[in-house]
């Protein structure tokens, strides 16, 4: 309106009474030493430009101040505070719906910014407000702060920097190694004179935006060059690359389920006819070791996208999380890494607030804490997916066009991938400040709703992950080469250059790959859902990877060199030694023990996790992740089942790197195991169980590292034949490690995620370890060993003398016959109860059975005459069943093995275990049960 | 028996509509699902229909407030249809979210601010209809379902006069968000709008509650079969 003033005001938006922010700040705040402040008090601050009068205020503060909830005060505020604001070029989704609320209600608003305001009770010094402001109030990664007031930065324009040359083609290997540090390429020196030989050979020197395809394309993260690699071990026999050993297990398997394994974004399986499961698990570690809520954010994003990539719609997801101490002493938190408990926070508010918004029920999981994940957590995120079983997608084909579909591309996660396959260090996050992205589940929930209606659209798709338009089209184009332009990419703001363009990990993007013919359908149906779609080119046919900045070609690369051309890496091994000695730690007072192992960390209530993630959202879950007359006892596995259907899909998962830290062999056959264990003490088909495998591992140039994980390896594709469980998907994490301001270098312990799915035959007929009646009988299934090294009881006591004493639990030969005939025994109802025994032995087992029935339990028998072993001992392949004292018989008789009459399930509320009893009040108080 | 056509209005972040109308359909009714922007170029949509339903979810990511963008664009799609619609008698429900976005848009009385223990939460409760007015709850039994929000605390400056009024139409045995009241849904004067935070669509079978080894309770699926038995009466 022409005479009216442009001005930016300011709101700031108080709830009235306490902010739920407030009370987890002040814990943040006295946790990190700064036990001065007495109070911290969260306001949302926005800013607003405009022809700004009176009548446009009230319309704006009836859009933001909700009169029951909140306040709203204009103008800027005066007292002891800090106020922190997004850095320019970070997403501001908030202050993007300001402006669409106003244009609907005709309010002249031109621009919106936001921003948090922390007012600060107690005598704090100004120079340690700062510290408190970078330490606990923002993220340095995506936010800038002020003591005071800030200044809001709007909307920002740039002139975009066009390709520049880099030639190395005369380069010393010192120079490219100088090269490489320089632009964060994390590529070995035989990779990088590989590229100056290409080009030499080409005859031209490089652009940036093909040193950056290079290097991205050729990370850990992208290639798997460790997996792929010829190993040697220290007498000189050669080992078989990692990646085959797994794929000849499944080979050799042979299940007729299986669809596709270790091929595209995703494994496939069909365990009824007409339907197919996609299933896929990433990881998310550096990221979120950074900016814990966004990187697990985007790692819920990508590893959903993953499966939309491999054509199949999202059904669920899970997650497993590693972190150091939450109670650590401030001054034992390293230099430049956020202390565990920040960490935590921030990473489950991250995977609640994606699956959350996004719609999709998070199902199962675990959390795990060691110091070894102090300055480097993992965050493992699974998701799973179904279609209706159609013939796999056959193109790219030459003429299809290259169509990206979602988010617009903006300067967010560059150098994602080959950041991920760095090592980290006190500044890492500092310098990595592009590598985090910003999530936006919204877009990604209608890009699913798009695909569902895209079917035979479409010849190839995959999403948009590490590497952005570079990895999805680059590897579309790998056997047919492509054409794209990026100008024709939709920006969310001017300025980037052609590299960033192409490398950008901007989130929520797929690529299709659409014949010309229905190219006009699929726009159409993308404008129904409201998402954005755009054509950036063509696939071709001449096996060049062409990308062009208008008239520019910026990259030009043969397809086979960029997939192909990358050297194998050469690596030596040195395999562990463990020691299998079968040492018991003393313990002299059982009941005691029992109770501080449920204490543990590890083994305690989940509860205040679990309650923030929604797993109740499409209706599907039947066994969840708590359960039991409260619902506080473990699960082992869940259940989902679609409400119309009879069967159902089991998941379960195996993770123990305290067993990896001392046997690495035995612990990768110990939690393949136990994800088995956990589908088939649910109610899953042993027959019917496809698994995928997360390694999470420390630098693999070190020998012992390496063989490490080549023993791992070797003993996944062991027990994979064992149980007849092929893997369909894996996803390696490695340089897991953090160099100290001290030079010396923090591995993660090795760890090892199995995540098993299994086919349910009658989702009506599930099973759970929650004690039902008092009178009933507990059965004992599988035999009991001393085997406590790594087990919990060990870590309790202290561990022993020499840590690698005690021996990891062995494979055990039984027990895939024993879950055959244990499954056959479910299938006919009797069986009550059913509990695999795991973390703790049996004694934990008993007692969150009888956390979940609420009853007690006397024992009359022990499975080893050593107490101590009978009660805390890790042996695999072992249950505890619940069954009425009629089916006794019956029950033993269903196995070739003998199996042992453990005692009854009583109505006192005392656990009763021969040597020793607790009352059910101290085993829940223990546990921390909410109830 | 006819099935009335139920009119399932979504927004850029509502989730739970397959679920609500995966209830609606087992429930008697013939539900589909209308992005408000379709609403808003087709007037008839609502004058065709006999239920109207806001779904749960988190319209535009909650930001400005949960519903409060969905209610503003809601007001322009449909603001007379929706006064029209409701003046015939047609039950409307919105659900957790749509719950928060009918009282953003003025059809509900009262506020939802954030859990009283703070934080998303995700259990399941036992809810108490109240006997008042509302369409969707007069002469239900108890029933349990999840609530799955972060923000469904039910804050209003007199519920004892809204109480009176018949407008508390189901309340929390357990009081797991801090409402006043123990107040899980309530309805407006007319008794045809029902607003509720809890997700009754996921209790439509007795196998999805979590204790039906123990014999389960009160399924949700009753709630919506009264809102369509009312639908059909008109």
């Amino acid at each position: 309106m022409v005479g009216r003033v442009q001005v930016v005001e300011r709101i700031t938006v108080q709830t009235i009474g306490p902010d739920p922010r407030n009370a987890e700040l002040l814990v943040g705040a006295h946790l990190l030493g700064f036990p001065e402040i007495t109070a911290i008090s969260v306001a949302d601050v926005y800013f607003i430009a405009g022809a700004i009068d009176a009548h446009v205020r009230r319309e704006i503060e009836a859009v933001l101040v909700d009169p029951l909830l909140q306040q709203g005060v204009w103008g800027e505020r005066s007292g002891v505070a800090v106020e922190a604001a997004l850095l320019p070029g970070v997403t501001d989704s908030v202050a993007a719906t300001v402006l669409v609320a106003a244009a609907a209600l005709g309010l002249p608003i031109t621009a919106a910014a936001t921003g948090r305001r922390f007012e600060l009770a107690g005598r704090v010094h100004p120079d340690r407000l700062g510290q408190l402001a970078t330490k606990l109030l923002s993220n340095a990664v995506i936010e800038r702060v002020a003591l005071g007031t800030i200044e809001p930065h709007f909307v920002h324009a740039g002139v975009a920097p066009a390709a520049t040359i880099v030639d190395l083609r005369h380069f010393t290997d010192a120079e490219l190694a100088e090269l490489n540090r320089e632009r964060g390429m994390a590529l070995d020196p035989a990779e990088l004179r590989a590229i100056a030989a290409y080009f030499s050979d080409a005859g031209r020197p490089p652009t940036d935006v093909e040193l950056e395809t290079l290097a991205q394309t050729w990370s850990e993260h992208c290639s798997h060059k460790t997996f792929r690699a010829a190993i040697t071990l220290a007498d000189g026999t050669k080992v078989r690359p990692l990646l085959p050993q797994l794929r000849d297990a499944t080979d050799a398997i042979d299940a007729q389920f299986v669809r596709s394994a270790f091929v595209g974004n995703a494994g496939i399986v069909s365990f009824t006819p007409g339907v197919t499961i996609a299933v896929k698990a990433e990881t998310h570690n550096h990221p979120s070791a950074i900016e814990p809520f966004g990187g697990a954010n985007t790692g819920v994003g990508g590893v959903i996208r993953d499966v939309m990539g491999a054509a199949h719609h999202p059904i669920a997801t899970t997650d497993v999380l590693c972190f150091g101490p939450a109670d650590l002493p401030a001054d034992a938190v390293p230099p430049g890494v956020i202390h565990p408990r920040l960490v935590r926070e921030g990473v489950v508010a991250g995977v609640a607030d994606y699956g959350n918004k996004i719609g999709l029920p998070t199902v199962a999981g675990a959390v795990l804490y060691d110091p070894g994940y102090t300055a480097n957590p993992l965050v493992f995120c699974g998701c799973i997916g179904v279609a209706a079983e159609r013939a796999p997608l056959t193109g790219p084909n030459p003429d299809d066009l290259v169509v990206v579909l979602g988010g617009r591309t903006g300067r967010d996660g560059l150098r994602g991938a080959t950041f991920s396959s760095a090592t980290m260090d006190a500044t890492t996050g500092d310098v990595a400040g592009a590598s985090v992205q910003i999530g936006d589940p919204i877009t990604e929930k209608l890009l699913i709703d798009l695909l569902a209606d895209l079917h035979g659209r479409y010849s190839a798709i995959t999403d948009c992950g590490a590497g952005g338009l570079s990895s999805a089209i680059g590897e579309m184009a790998e056997h047919i080469g492509a054409d794209v332009d990026l100008l024709a990419a939709p920006l969310k703001y001017p300025g980037l250059a052609p590299w960033e363009i192409w490398l950008s990990e901007a989130q929520e993007r797929m690529v299709v790959a659409v014949p010309p013919h229905d190219l006009a359908a699929v726009v159409m149906a993308a404008g129904r859902h409201g998402v954005e779609a755009t054509v950036l080119g063509s696939f071709t046919g001449d096996h060049l990877l062409r990308v062009r900045h208008g008239d520019h070609v910026v990259l030009e690369l043969d397809t086979t060199f960029l997939h192909d051309g990358r050297p194998q890496r050469s690596l030596v091994a040195e395999l562990p030694v463990p020691h299998r000695n079968g040492a018991v730690p003393h313990c002299a007072d059982l009941g005691a023990a029992l109770l501080a192992l449920l204490r543990h960390p590890n083994i305690a209530s989940k509860e205040a996790i679990i309650r923030r993630y929604d797993h109740e959202i499409r209706g599907t879950s039947v066994v969840r992740a708590l359960v039991g007359v409260n619902r506080d006892a473990p699960a082992d596995g869940v259940v989902l089942a679609e409400p119309d259907a009879t069967h159902g899909i089991a998941i379960g998962i195996g993770v123990n790197p305290w067993y990896g830290t001392i046997d690495p062999e035995r612990m990768a056959h110990a939690v393949v195991d136990e994800a088995i264990r956990n589908v088939v003490a649910v109610g899953g088909d042993p027959a019917s169980v496809a698994l995928m495998d997360n390694f999470s591992w420390g630098d693999p140039r070190r020998p012992s590292t390496l063989g490490d994980l080549v023993a791992a390896v070797a003993a996944c594709s062991a027990a994979s034949l064992a149980h007849a469980a092929p893997f369909v998907s894996g996803k390696d994490s490695l340089n897991n490690e953090y160099t100290g301001s001290d030079g010396a270098r923090h591995s993660v312990p090795p760890t090892l995620v199995i995540t098993a799915v299994a086919h349910v035959p009658d989702a009506d007929a599930t099973v759970t370890p929650d004690l039902k009646h008092a009178g009933n009988v507990l059965v004992l299934v599988g035999s009991t060993s001393a085997e406590l090294g790594g087990s919990h009881l060990g870590a309790l006591l202290g561990g022993f003398a020499d840590p690698l004493d005690g021996s990891v639990p062995a494979p055990d030969p039984a027990a895939p016959v024993r879950y055959r005939h244990l499954h056959q025994a479910m299938g006919t109802g009797k069986v009550r109860a059913c509990h695999d025994v795991s973390e703790g032995g049996l004694a934990v087992a008993i007692a969150e059975m009888a956390i979940g029935g609420h009853l007690g339990v006397q024992l009359t028998a022990l499975p080893h005459p050593d107490p101590v072993v009978a009660l805390f001992a890790e042996s695999t392949g072992r249950f505890v069943c619940e069954l009425h004292p009629d089916d006794a018989a019956w029950f033993a008789g269903q196995f070739d093995e003998p199996t042992l009459q453990l005692g009854v399930v009583t109505a006192a509320v005392t656990i009763d275990l021969l040597h020793t009893s607790v009352s059910l009040d101290d085993v829940l108080t223990a546990f921390g049960s909410s109830r | 028996m006819s099935r009335p056509s139920a009119v399932v209005i979504t927004a850029p972040g509502t989730n739970r509509d397959h679920d609500v109308a995966h209830a609606l359909h087992r429930a008697g009714a013939d539900p589909v699902l209308v992005p408000i922007a379709q609403l808003a170029a087709d007037s008839t949509l609502l004058a065709n229909s006999s239920l109207l339903v806001l779904a749960g979810g988190f319209s535009h990511a909650d930001a400005l407030g949960a519903g409060r963008m969905f209610a503003i664009s809601l007001r322009q799609a449909a603001g007379g249809s929706l006064g029209a619609f409701v003046a015939a008698g047609k039950p409307v429900i919105g659900i957790c979210n749509g719950f928060q976005t009918l009282v953003r848009a003025g059809l509900l009385p009262g506020a939802l601010g954030h859990n009283a223990r703070g934080g998303f939460q995700c259990e399941w409760v036992k809810l108490e209809p109240q006997g008042g007015r509302c369409v969707w709850t007069a002469e239900l039994e108890p029933f349990e379902c999840p609530i799955a929000h972060g923000e469904g605390r039910y804050v209003h400056p007199d519920v004892a006069a809204l109480d009176a009024a018949g407008q508390v139409a189901l309340r929390y045995t357990t009081n797991p968000n801090g409402s006043m009241g123990a107040v899980a849904g309530v309805c407006d004067p007319t008794g045809v709008v029902l607003g509720l935070m809890p997700h009754p669509e996921n209790h439509v079978i007795a196998r999805q509650h979590p204790n039906r080894a123990r014999g389960g309770a009160g399924l949700g699926l009753a709630l919506f079969e009264r809102g369509v038995a009312h639908a059909r009466s008109l």
